[in-house]
């Protein structure tokens, strides 16, 4: 794998999850302005933490299995992405799970259309 | 054991977040719960291929050292505090619109 190590762990967390966009037709995607809104908050939260990890050593990365882009604050680009995508296939979980479950009692969770 | 304690602090708050901000109170659906029984093992596939190749590594101060599928226990942390706080915030903006 050598320098796509990690990107290959958020190619399979996007192949894992995507299809679920065509297969259970969650609009994840097709909502992305409202992903992205509930995304960057919290994303910016945990890259603030990332950040901190980072500069005090807490965790770090092998030079040799990232792409050795570095993003603001010496983060790995793919620390960014992992970001964007982990909770990209979060959504499309839940909203895999509520399109099976939609016409069974006690799984609403009051945002329905 | 700083990762520890920042773990258990990011977990605490999306639980706060999750019950008394967004009111969304997904801790108390099943909907929740179920995503979150397909999402952990990927979790834990995806966490053990991050440290098991050493891609990532920690601090041995940092953690308490208990480690699940190569990683540490406090990665586990990381991604639920992660998870409850994204998908509590979508639900809510679903609400408003």
């Amino acid at each position: 794998m050598g320098k796509w190590g990690y990107v290959g762990m958020l190619a399979f967390t996007v192949v894992g999850s995507f299809w679920l966009e065509i297969a259970f037709n969650v609009r994840v995607l097709k909502r992305l302005a409202r992903a992205m809104r509930a995304i960057v908050p919290i994303a910016l939260l945990f890259l603030i933490w990332d950040a901190l990890a980072i500069k005090h050593g807490d965790w770090f990365f092998d030079p040799k299995q990232i792409l050795g882009i570095f993003g603001p604050f010496r983060i790995p680009l793919e620390e960014y992405f992992f970001f964007l995508v982990v909770p990209l296939a979060a959504i499309m979980t839940i909203e895999a799970v509520r399109r099976v479950k939609r016409d069974e009692p006690g799984w609403s969770l009051g945002d329905e259309e | 054991m700083s990762y520890t304690f920042t773990a258990i602090a990011f977990v605490a708050v999306s639980i706060f977040f999750d019950l008394k901000l967004t009111k969304v109170g997904l801790l108390r659906r099943r909907a929740f719960w179920t995503s979150y029984a397909i999402i952990l093992p990927f979790q834990l596939l995806t966490n053990w291929w991050l440290t098991s190749r050493n891609i990532v590594m920690y601090r041995s101060g940092a953690i308490i050292g208990v480690r699940i599928a190569a990683a540490p226990l406090e990665d586990l942390l990381f991604g639920f505090a992660l998870i409850l706080g994204v998908l509590s915030l979508w639900v809510r903006l679903g609400k408003r619109s």
